[in-house]
Order: C-alpha cells, then sequence, then structure tokens
C-alpha cells in the first residue's frame, strides 16, 4: 500500500513538471530544453530559501517565480536575438548550472530536518506517520489546482492567442499579434512550472542537487506520450488531465521494471526508447496504412 | 489612402545575386478602390504585397495609410488595418483550433489579448451570421477543428477573418491559385462580394488575366518593378472586349 502511494504522488510531483513541458512542447511546438535548468533553478532556490527559516509554501511560489526568469532568458535568445529554438534553451540551461552551485553556494543542499510543504499536516496524527500520504496529497492538490487554472487560461482571448501561434504563427502575425510576445510568455509560464516542480522534488527527496534536473526532459516527454496514449480525447483540459495520468503511468512502469531487476543507472535509456517509440507511433501507424492501401491498389489495378 | 512614394528593395545586394526588384516605385490606391495585379513571376508582386503588410521592409521609400507613414511598423502593428489572404490555404488559419477560436482571434485583432473569456455567445451569434453568409453549411460547425476543411471551406474562412473587422487594405496573394475550379469561382465570388460590401481598398493578385479585368476596379500590369500599364473604366472595358 505504502509503495503503490509513494509511486503515485512522485508521478504527481513530476506531473507539474510534464504539464510544464506540455506548454512548450505541445501548445507552443517549442523544443524547450531549459526544463532542466529551471527544475534544477527550483529546487535550489526553495532549498535555501527553507535552510535560511522561510515558509516552505511562499518558497515553492518564489522558485516559480524566479523560474519565469529563465523562460523569459530562452524567449528573449530566441526571439529577440534570432538564435534556434533548441540552442536557446540549451544555453540557458547550461548557465543555470553555474547560478544554481552559485545560489546554493555548493553542488548540494539537504533539507533533512527542515520544514516542507509535506510536513503542512503533520498535526493530523494519521499523516505524521506517514510521510508518503502527505506527499499525494499534496500532489493532488497542486494537480487540480493547475489542471484549472492552466484549462482557464488556454481559453482566455490570450491562452487561445498562444495556442493559435503554436499552431500557425505566420497566421498569428497576420492577425496582429505580437508572437514574440506569446512566445516569451509560455516560455515563462512553462519554466515557472518546471521550477515548482523542482521545488517539490527537492522537498520530498529531502535535498537539492546540481544534477536534479539530468534527464528529467525525457521523462516528462514520455509521460506526455504515455498519456496521449491513454487518453485521446480532444478537449484541452482531458489532454492535461492525460498528462498527469501518463506521468503517474510512468512512475508505475519504472517500478515494475525495476522490480523486474533492471538496473537502474539503465532507467535513462529505458525511457528514452520508450518515448521514442512512442512519438513513432503515429507514422508508423500511417506509413503501415499506407503500404496496406498500396497493396489494395496494385490488386485493383491488376484487377482491371 | 495607401500611398508608396519612392519604394526601393534590392535583393542579396552586394552579391552576384543582387535583384533590384523596385527603384523608385510609386503606387497610390484610394478608398474604395479594388486593384488588380497581373505580372510574370519575379514581376515583383508577392514583393509588393510584403513590403505593404511589413514582413519584408524596404531599403528606401515611404509608405504611407491615410497619411500617417507606416513605413517602419512591424508586421503585427500593420495588422491592424491590413487583412491577408495567402496563396497556400493552410497559412490563413490554426489547424488545431475550432472555427470559433480562428474567428474569434480575428474579432480581436484590435483588441488587448486579455483574460477575458475568448468563447462568449454575442460573438457566437455573430460568427453565425458571418458564417451563413459565405454559404459552406459552416454555421453549425463551430466547434469543427480548421484543419478538419477542405483548402476551399479554409480559404474561405481565412477570406472572412481578414475582413472581419473592416480592415483598412485587404491584400489578397494568389489566394485561389491552389484550389480546384469549383472552389475557385466560389472564392472569387465570395471576394467580389465582401469588397464590394465594405468600403476598403483591395489589392489582388493573380494569373488569370480574365479574373483581372472582370473583378476589382483597376488593372495594374507589373514588369521588372515598373508598372508598365494601369487600367482603369473604359480602357477595362476595351481590354476585356479583346478577351
Amino acid at each position: 500500500m505504502n509503495i503503490l502511494v509513494s509511486t503515485c504522488s512522485q508521478g504527481l510531483i513530476y506531473a507539474v513538471l510534464a504539464m510544464g513541458l506540455y506548454i512548450t512542447f505541445r501548445i507552443l511546438n517549442f523544443a524547450d530544453m531549459t526544463a532542466e535548468g529551471s527544475l534544477t533553478l527550483g529546487g535550489s532556490i526553495c532549498a535555501v530559501l527553507i535552510t535560511n527559516g522561510a515558509n516552505p509554501v511562499l518558497s515553492v511560489l518564489t522558485a516559480g517565480l524566479i523560474g519565469s526568469l529563465a523562460g523569459l532568458i530562452t524567449g528573449f535568445l530566441h526571439t529577440k536575438l534570432k538564435i534556434q529554438a533548441i540552442l536557446s534553451g540549451i544555453l540557458t540551461m547550461i548557465a543555470l548550472y553555474s547560478v544554481n552551485i552559485k545560489i546554493m553556494g555548493k553542488a548540494n543542499l539537504s533539507l533533512l530536518g527542515k520544514e516542507t510543504v509535506f510536513k503542512i499536516f503533520e498535526n493530523v496524527p494519521f499523516f505524521k506517520e506517514n510521510l508518503q500520504f502527505s506527499i499525494f496529497l499534496i500532489g493532488i492538490i497542486t494537480c487540480s489546482a493547475l489542471l484549472l487554472i492552466l484549462n482557464l487560461f488556454f481559453k482566455t482571448r490570450l491562452g487561445i492567442a498562444i495556442r493559435a501561434t503554436g499552431d500557425n504563427e505566420q497566421m498569428m502575425r497576420a492577425q496582429g499579434a505580437n508572437t514574440d510576445f506569446l512566445k516569451i510568455l509560455a516560455l515563462m509560464i512553462s519554466n515557472s512550472l518546471c521550477a515548482v516542480a523542482g521545488a517539490l522534488i527537492a522537498q520530498s527527496q529531502g535535498y537539492a542537487d546540481v544534477n536534479m534536473g539530468t534527464g528529467t526532459i525525457v521523462i516528462a516527454l514520455a509521460s506526455i506520450v504515455i498519456g496521449e496514449a491513454l487518453i485521446k480525447e480532444n478537449l484541452f483540459l482531458l489532454k492535461l488531465v492525460a498528462v498527469i495520468l501518463g506521468s503517474v503511468c510512468y512512475r508505475f512502469i519504472i517500478f515494475f521494471v525495476l522490480n523486474l531487476g533492471m538496473n537502474p543507472s539503465d532507467l535513462n535509456l529505458f525511457t528514452a526508447v520508450m518515448a521514442s517509440i512512442l512519438l513513432s507511433l503515429p507514422g508508423i501507424r500511417k506509413t503501415i496504412v499506407r503500404s496496406v492501401t498500396n497493396v489494395g491498389n496494385q490488386k485493383f489495378v491488376q484487377n482491371i | 489612402m495607401l500611398e508608396i512614394k519612392n519604394l526601393c528593395k534590392t535583393f542579396n545586394k552586394n552579391s552576384i545575386d543582387e535583384k533590384t526588384i523596385f527603384k523608385n516605385f510609386n503606387l497610390t490606391v484610394e478608398k474604395g478602390e479594388f486593384v488588380t495585379i497581373i505580372g510574370g513571376n519575379g514581376a515583383g508582386k508577392s514583393t509588393l504585397m510584403n513590403l505593404i503588410s511589413g514582413s519584408m521592409i524596404s531599403d528606401s521609400g515611404k509608405i504611407f495609410m491615410d497619411d500617417k507613414d507606416i513605413t517602419f511598423f512591424p508586421e503585427h502593428k500593420r495588422a491592424k488595418f491590413i487583412g491577408r489572404v495567402f496563396q497556400d490555404p493552410l497559412k490563413g488559419t490554426a489547424p488545431n483550433l475550432t472555427i470559433e477560436e480562428n474567428l474569434s482571434l480575428a474579432l480581436l485583432r484590435n483588441s488587448k489579448r486579455n483574460l477575458l473569456f475568448g468563447k462568449t455567445k454575442r460573438n457566437l451569434e455573430f460568427f453565425k451570421e458571418k458564417l451563413s453568409e459565405i454559404n459552406l453549411d459552416l454555421e453549425n460547425r463551430l466547434d469543427t477543428k480548421m484543419g478538419l476543411l477542405s483548402g476551399g471551406q479554409r480559404q474561405a474562412i481565412t477570406l472572412l477573418m481578414a475582413t472581419l473587422i473592416n480592415p483598412k487594405i485587404l491584400l489578397l496573394d494568389e489566394h485561389t491559385s491552389a484550389l480546384d475550379p469549383k472552389s475557385r469561382d466560389k472564392i472569387l465570388n465570395l471576394t467580389g462580394k465582401i469588397t464590394n460590401d465594405k468600403n476598403m481598398a483591395t489589392l489582388m493578385i493573380t494569373h488569370n488575366v480574365e479574373n483581372a479585368l472582370r473583378l476589382g476596379s483597376r488593372t495594374i500590369k507589373l514588369e521588372n518593378g515598373q508598372i508598365v500599364s494601369d487600367l482603369k473604366k473604359e480602357e477595362r472595358e476595351a481590354a476585356k472586349s479583346l478577351l
């Protein structure tokens, strides 16, 4: 039971990151590599604030706020300085590595024995004994709140404009939209979510580490494509639900393969292969359909 | 209303591929005028559109809109008074957004993109009314994704979107050349109808001389960035009888 809950709660916390990446990767159509840097940035800022006695909830929010600056920088590099999307993300991510060490003063910072958001329910006897349940509950609350906010936001005039920018940028410019601004805004929202995820991850694992972001983009991508394979609805709300579900599912898959005896150091390879397969499925399906129709066509021609 | 003065544009300056498109180009288009533009490839038709819409900036010269200098306005600022329809029907609409969301983007062209809801009941009625005017049976399919429509349908909606908030000038860049003959006629008729209803200046590029003379009120022929003939009323009638 405990393992079930802890797997779920880990999925829920990483879902925040996956939702952040969904905004850039799927909505804006922008492969944003900043995410790994802003996740660590969120973790570092939160860890420093908490070790200095700040309120954990405020620390998470501050981390989110500062994380958006990472998106601002990537957006600036891309839209104003005309650097390729993927490269501007990598540049910011690399720069953040040094920044994060500067923030923490060293490569990692322990949160052992410190106040965290997961200790909010400490006064309730049940949660005091089962920290995992408390992480689970916080994960549920955070994910539902984000679900609600993002769903509402992407239905506003501004939100629709961001979606349209990712869909057809030239058309948006012809419709009088400052697409540079819209892209930067979307990147800021996305990286803010990544930083919040980083802050939550650091608190749940009990430390912030300068390498905590490595490989997380692939995890988030895997979560997104698993979610899309599970729920194929067009409704925006359900697409976000799919992302969360995908993230939880990913954790269960990982739990399963580790129990089968997979070496933990092989996990990145496994995740990358899984994401590649799921990402290529639509293309493969198309090729199969086409070759089947081709065979049909050839038969048809022969029969004439 | 639209005044182009001494416009110059050269591509690949100071290289072997240097190509001067416009040299001291002048053109004035009045309000309510519908100008059709013909000319061979490389004559500068599309470059002219791009310079007016701001997706290209001229080397020298001035562009005025209602006596206001817009030469260095960025593309998105000009779009507030310029409606555009591209040659490619896929370029004018967002495929993953619904018809309603696409139309609401066009309707909000001049207003703030704020946190108010994009969908409102009042707009819905307005969109239905506008869609019923173009006779494509789309008025009850507002929740359909744009990407599921045919090229002709998408181009019709692009045209509707370009003129939804009465632009001062409408730019049509070979907007029917990617369509089948039937859709082409439909879009051309729609173009005539929309431009008649609204009092704006229109520039239309076409390769079809007959359409160029049948539609609109003035026909310009471009060659090497120069206006080689500029036909108005009687001259157009005379040219038409020669076809």
